[in-house]
Order: C-alpha cells, then structure tokens, then sequence
C-alpha cells in the first residue's frame, strides 16, 4: 500500500471539520500525494470518500480505529 | 533576573493575554522579576466581526477601533514596530530599526485572507474580512440596482460562519430596502452540503430554502475571469456574477513565513493541549496563528488565553504547567438584522445551534461593546 506523505490529525475538528483540513492539505500537496485523515466526526468516513470522488481523487482506506477513523486519499489531479 | 516575556501581535489573542498576565503577575512586575511586552505593528486595534455591521450601513467602521495603548494595561509595555524575522536560535525578533530579545514568545500574529491564491480573483472581488473591504462593500450595496450576488469562500478561513452570516443579512438587507425581488443571492460550499460542521449546515440549509436564497455545493473556486465576470470551478463549470464577495483561503502573517517556521500557509505547529509551539519549550502560539485544525475565531483565542495565562503564571512561580486547553470555540450566528443563534464545541462536542432568537442578536450586539472588556484582561 502507498504510505502516507502527509497525516493530518484532524480528531478534534468539528468546525471547519476534517475534510476542510483535507482540502486544505490537498491544495498543498502534489499530484500523486497520499493524504490520510485522522478523524473522530463520524461525518468523516462519508463526506471524505464523496468529496474525492466529485474532485477524482483515489480513496486508499476508510478503516476505523480505536474511536477515530483513518482515511486515506491518493490526489489524482 | 528579569524574566521578558514577549508577546508578538497586539489582536484578540495577545492583547487579552498580555492584559491577564499583568494582572496575575502584577507583584512580580512590581519587583522587576517580570516585565512583559506586546510588539506589534500599528497602535490601532480592530474588532473584526463589527466589519459585518460596517458591510450593512448598521454602524460606522470607527465603533470598531481603539488604540492599542488604551486597552493595554500600564504594566504592559507595548513596543509599534513590524517584526520581520522570529529568531529562535538567539530568542529575538527582529525588525529593520531593531531586535528584541525574550525568555518567553508568544506568538499571536493572527490570519489573512489571500486574495492574490484564486487567479483573477483581486481584480474583481469584494469583501468584508478587512476594514477597507467592509466600507468599500457598503458603499457598492448602497448604490445596488439589482442582479447576481454570489459569495465564494475556500479554507481555510477565520470564522468559519461568517460567510453563511453574510448571506442570511444580505437577504435581510434587500427585504427592507424593498429590492430583494430584483437580487439574486447565490452561496457556494466547497463541500457536499452548505456548511462543514453538519448541525449548522441543517440549519443554514432550513434558513436558505425558507428565503430563497439559491446555493451550490462541491463549489471549488480555481479561477476568475474578472472581464467575462465568471468563476471558474475545479469541475470546469463557469459561474456568472454581477457581484461578487469573497472569503479566500487564509495565510499565517507575513513575518512567520518569513521567518520558516511555519507550515505552507504560514501556520504553526501547536501542541493541542499545552499550546507549545510544536519542538520549542519556550514558545507558545496563540489564536489564529495555530495549525490546529479546530475554528479560527477570537473566542478560540479567549479560551486559549485563559488556559496559557495560567500556564505562565506557574512557570514564572516555578511550578509545573498543568492547564490543557480543551478546544473549546464559541460562536454567534446572525440570523437577519435582528435575530441570531448561538453555538459551543469542544475536541469532543460538536457544535449544536441553539434556536434563534432576539435575545442572542441582542448579545452579538452587546458582545461589540463586552469584546473590549474581555481584550482587557477583565471578562
Ligand atoms: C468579518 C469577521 C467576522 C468575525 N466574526 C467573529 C465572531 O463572530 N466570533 C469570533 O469569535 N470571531 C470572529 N472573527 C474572527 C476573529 O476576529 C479572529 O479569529 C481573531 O481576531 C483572532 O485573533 P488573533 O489575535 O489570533 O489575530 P488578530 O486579532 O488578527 O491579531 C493579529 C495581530 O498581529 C499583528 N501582527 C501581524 N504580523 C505582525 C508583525 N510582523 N509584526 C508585528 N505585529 C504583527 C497584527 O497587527 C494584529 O494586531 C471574525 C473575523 C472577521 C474578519
């Protein structure tokens, strides 16, 4: 599996939330980056994978850990 | 041995430590162990959120301003000068007259929208996160005959609610100036629904439909071509404006990139809890300046102020720092011109909107006054 570049540990985050982290990271990152979010807003495991679809990103993993989940996006564009 | 503490930025976050500070460790200023200083660059102090009173002609921009002298304490020295470089090796900043050495940093140099990060954007936008662009704003709305408002954002941005206020006020706005039939408001997102946290997407969504306000969702900004008046999105759509106001994604302050102590945007690695800038044991950083990924708002950095203030006062008296900040954020949410909600959240509470109400946008409104009493140190 491709390993993370970058982990952004976004449990915590309610408001802007853990996929505006990720936006955010993404926008810094270079094509071909694996991006994984760490996460405790249930909300994550499905606004992330949805986001990177619209944007045509890869989804690597959605894997729930120990009260957080870990998702993993590979930025395609 | 006089213990300086420095405290960089003279906003939110380090006026109203600076302030408790003074007045925690008032015996120890006395006898010269401790001399604490805020350097910052203008003697002139802002209260952001009145912009959004400014933007709709409810109150004049000068309600907002005071000098930065008169709201420190006499126990805090106050130094007006633009610090270029943070030195960590040799604990100073430096400005181009002069350096200034400390024991203890914080750091509270805030955030700024970049409008130069969206290609065209500059030229044509409008907006209400700086003093300038809020009168300027009021102004284009005073003379507004009617078309296509849109309200464009991108993150990270302080005050995460702040674009969903605009809207909800602009509709307002218009109601009472009899126009609203001949204006178009159109929200965006960047993300699947209208607002990040989902509570207040609810309940934004609720206020949207209910007013005919149109909004898009998945909205990501990648350029503007100011001569056609379109913006241009990630999915290669196009979106026509006749006005547009935008929040774009924010920076961390000039001198933290400078300095390379930063993340890309100028963010600083902050520890959570203790608030240490992350590898420095004699640095703190407070407010907007954090990279942490909760909201940038001013009672982020009254929180954090009251958690570091008492941190310091042990560290001074030599006692271990104990106090963990808990990611507390309060926010009020303008409804119309005349009611508001409210909300509170933690690293383990998400946020939960209370029913709008009078009452509230009454607070929000003696909240512009109660800001000046809690910079000083007193609330
Ligand atoms: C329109 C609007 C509405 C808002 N509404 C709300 C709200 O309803 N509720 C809420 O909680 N928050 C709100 N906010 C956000 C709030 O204003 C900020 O989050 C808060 O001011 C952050 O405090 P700070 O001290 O970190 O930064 P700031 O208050 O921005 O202060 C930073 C300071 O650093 C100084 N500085 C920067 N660089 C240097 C340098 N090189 N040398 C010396 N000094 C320097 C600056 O001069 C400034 O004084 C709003 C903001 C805006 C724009």
């Amino acid at each position: 599996m491709a390993e993370a570049k970058k982990t952004i540990d976004a449990r915590g985050s309610f408001c802007p939330g853990p996929l505006m982290e990720l936006i955010k990271a993404a926008r810094e990152a270079k094509v071909g980056d694996v991006l994984e979010v760490l996460s405790n807003d249930a909300g994550s495991a499905k606004d992330i994978p949805e986001w990177a679809k619209k944007m045509g990103h890869t989804v690597l993993y959605v894997e729930e850990a120990e009260g957080y989940w870990k998702i993993a996006i590979k930025k395609e564009r | 041995m006089t213990m300086r503490i420095v405290v960089l930025g003279g906003g939110t976050a380090g006026t109203t430590v600076a302030n408790r500070l003074a007045r925690a460790l008032r015996p120890e200023i006395r006898r010269g162990t401790v001399e604490v200083t805020v350097v910052t660059d203008r003697d002139r102090h802002w209260y952001q959120p009145g912009y959004l009173f400014v933007v709709f002609n409810e109150r004049p921009l000068e309600d907002f301003v005071r000098s930065e002298r008169a709201l420190l304490l006499p126990e805090v020295g106050l130094v007006v000068d633009e610090i270029t470089r943070i030195d960590l090796e040799r604990k100073q900043l430096i400005s181009p007259q002069r350096h200034y050495p400390y024991d203890v940093l914080v750091i509270a140099t805030g955030s700024y929208p970049d409008f130069q990060s969206v290609p065209g954007l500059a030229e044509v936008t409008y907006d209400f996160y700086t003093p300038q662009g809020a009168e300027r704003l009021r102004d284009r709305l005073t003379t507004w005959t009617g078309g296509r408002i849109m309200i464009v954002q991108d993150v990270p941005h302080k005050c995460p609610a702040a674009p969903v206020e605009v809207t909800l006020m602009l509709d307002d706005y218009f109601r009472r100036r009899r126009l609203r039939d001949r204006v178009e408001i159109v929200y965006t997102y960047p993300i699947g629904r209208v607002h990040a946290a989902e509570p207040i997407a609810d309940w934004a969504k609720q206020q949207f439909d209910a007013r005919g306000i149109r909004y898009e969702t998945f909205f990501n900004m990648e350029a503007v071509d100011p001569k056609r008046q379109v913006v241009l999105t990630m999915d290669g759509s196009e979106h026509p404006f006749d006005l547009l106001i935008s929040i774009p994604a924010h920076k961390g302050a000039g001198v933290i990139l400078n300095s390379g102590i930063g993340d890309e945007s100028g963010f600083i690695p902050t520890d959570r809890h203790t608030l240490k800038m992350i590898g420095q044991d004699d640095v703190y950083v407070l407010g907007d300046a954090t990279n942490l990924p909760i909201s940038k708002a001013g009672s982020t950095a009254h929180y954090q102020a009251e958690v570091l203030v008492k941190n310091l006062v042990d560290r001074v008296r030599g006692l271990p720092e104990t106090h963990l900040y808990n990611g507390k954020v309060a926010c009020f949410l303008e409804n119309s011109l005349e009611d508001a909600s409210f909300i509170a959240f933690d690293y383990d509470h998400p946020p939960r909107p209370a029913a709008t109400s009078q009452l509230l946008h009454w607070f929000k409104g003696m909240y512009n006054e109660l800001y000046w009493l809690t910079a000083r140190g007193l609330m």
